[in-house]
């Protein structure tokens, strides 16, 4: 990997990238894997590899805790993942930085520590129809327990935030607008500086789902202006049960501990237990040291292609891809929003997309068939599931094509 | 394609686009839901039992090819059937779809039913084609609860 800046039109060679994915060298069916589930999980580059099994190979130690050399060392290694992470979607604080299990984790945190201290009988959670079921049932419990309301930002039929409907629903009883920054199930890109910006002239904090976001497009949390980003390492290139819940200092000071534990104070008597500071209040128990280490990786291996270039290529896949679809008879793409990263959700007439799915994958590609844990979606199109195709950084326009070969045999199968 | 063809076979896309039986029974005294979560198949089995036998059944809902045909062919196969052959077809067919162990259940003994014998090679889709058949047995059961398989 050569470090390539950001501005240059150099040539993307995603063939080039795949060779840091060992998964590509294997074939699937017989056939070449054809990789795209990226929205569920992206594969490892090997120096993302290589850090775990160093990790644990030479450097496994528990942290902040020994005064050993190995206590340090990976102490020291895991705190740089967390600058790492800071840098990545300039925070102004690794103090505002907590690294959790992951997107649904950081999420409930939200949900049962500021929601707990801020919603109560009669106030409103709002959040919008395209919501993965992470960022709806945690609002659920929340409003159950509270006798609060939760409400929805409607979506229109190409799958849009339909904002004069969520200018309306933002009054005086709004205590939190949650809200993801891309569709897991649609693709639609939601204006989440405008979501804010409108947000905050009620005094009404933002939470941005941004599990879909991270890995497709650079992010700078201090330009959204959000209170809390919450994202997952495993969509990322990073490794799974590790997530960052990003959160504005203020708030995350005066808001009360997750769970209690190890770490996350500073005294315990059984009169009285002060907590730690920041971020450390809200990781207790020994966290995934090496999760957050290969995290750090991850993003060095990101910020090495360049998140602009990223975007760059996977947009004209969208592009390619949708031309090549749109194509294809008795085919209609769902989620047809102006501005869309990386997922084409489909579905054809007559034939379920788990029969899509198993045919497909016949042909060694990996897509995602079903609800996409975003049932109210598929509530909103009349449909009970879609075939999914998501994008990552390795993908080529041949697995697009490859793609569009498999659709028509699916078609061959069923005619 | 031949492997794919063991799957879908001609029956099998056959009952898929024209599945039989697809209608409530006005007369039913057995009913029972079914829910894949999986991949959002839903259905309702209808039975009317009489003395013992089932007289006639039917199903509605939505799903892919796998759970549509199968539950199809369930009602041509269980028309007539007392309740205790129902179950015992029930059983063979879940060990048709299901097991792996040599040498495998013949077919012949489960007459038209033996095109699912290719789903045992599909694990996930095991669920699709036993969909109808846990929420017939529900039925027969008298149960309430939405049968769910995942």
């Amino acid at each position: 990997m050569t470090m390539i800046a950001d501005k240059t039109q150099a040539f993307y060679d995603a063939q080039k990238m795949r060779e840091d994915f060992p998964i590509f060298r294997q074939l699937v069916n017989g056939k070449p894997l054809v990789y795209l589930d990226n929205a569920a999980t992206t594969q490892k580059p090997q120096p993302v590899l290589d850090a775990l099994t160093r990790f644990y190979t030479k450097e496994c130690a528990n942290i902040h805790r020994g005064v050993h050399f190995l206590s340090e060392r990976a102490t020291a290694s895991y705190e740089t993942s967390r600058e790492k992470v800071r840098h990545f979607i300039n925070a102004a604080s690794v103090q505002e930085i907590v690294f959790l299990r992951g997107t649904t984790e950081a999420i409930n945190l939200v949900a049962q520590t500021y929601g707990k201290t801020h919603v109560g009988a009669g106030d409103e959670v709002l959040i919008s129809a395209m919501e993965h079921h992470s960022n709806i049932v945690p609002w659920q419990m929340l409003c159950d327990e509270k006798d609060a309301r939760l409400r929805i930002v409607p979506i229109t039929l190409t799958g849009e935030f339909v904002f004069e409907q969520y200018k309306k629903l933002l009054g005086p009883r709004t205590r939190l607008v949650a809200v993801t920054s891309v569709s897991n199930s649609l693709g639609t890109i939601n204006p989440i500086r405008e979501i804010v910006r409108l947000a905050h002239e009620h005094n009404v904090p933002v939470l941005v789902d941004g599990a879909q976001a991270i890995q497709h497009m650079p992010v700078d949390v201090q330009a959204l202006d959000c209170d809390f980003f919450a994202f997952s390492g495993h969509k990322m290139y990073g490794p799974t049960g590790i997530g960052v819940l990003y959160g504005k200092e203020r708030l995350l000071e005066a808001m009360p501990p997750y769970q209690g534990g190890g770490d996350m104070i500073i005294s315990v008597t059984f009169e009285k237990t002060l907590y730690n500071r920041l971020p450390y209040k809200f990781e207790a128990g020994t966290p995934n040291v090496a999760g957050g280490i290969g995290l750090g990786v991850a993003i060095d291996y990101l910020e090495s292609i360049g998140m602009g270039r990223i975007t760059m290529n996977e947009q004209d896949l969208i592009a390619y891809g949708t031309r090549l679809l749109e194509a294809i008879e008795d085919l209609r793409i769902i989620g047809t929003a102006k501005n869309k990263a990386s997922v084409l959700s489909f579905v054809l007439d007559g034939i379920h997309p788990h029969d899509i799915g198993t045919i497909l994958d016949k042909e060694g590609i990996a897509i995602r068939t079903g609800h996409h844990c975003a049932q109210p979606v598929m509530e909103f199109f009349k449909i009970p599931a879609t075939a999914r195709a998501s994008l990552g950084l390795y993908n080529t326009r041949e697995d697009i094509e490859a793609l569009l070969a498999g659709i028509r045999k699916v078609k061959e199968v069923f005619r | 394609m031949a492997d794919l063809r063991d799957l879908y076979q001609e029956v099998i896309l056959d009952h898929h686009k024209k599945p039989r039986n697809f209608h409530k029974l006005e007369h039913a005294n057995r009913q029972a839901d079914g829910y894949n979560p999986l991949c959002g198949d839903k259905l309702s089995v209808f039975i009317q039992i009489e003395n013992g036998i089932v007289k006639d059944i039917g199903f509605v809902g939505a799903g892919c090819a796998i759970s549509t045909a199968s539950a199809s062919m369930m009602t041509e196969s269980l028309k007539g059937k007392t309740e205790a052959e129902a179950r015992a077809v029930f059983d063979r067919f879940h060990q048709l779809v299901t097991d792996h162990s040599e040498p495998k259940p013949d077919p012949a003994t489960m007459g038209k039913l033996a095109v699912f014998s290719g789903v045992r090679e599909y694990p996930v889709r095991v669920k699709c084609a036993t969909l109808a058949w846990h929420t017939m047995r529900a039925a027969l059961d008298g149960s309430n609860e939405t049968v769910a398989t995942e």
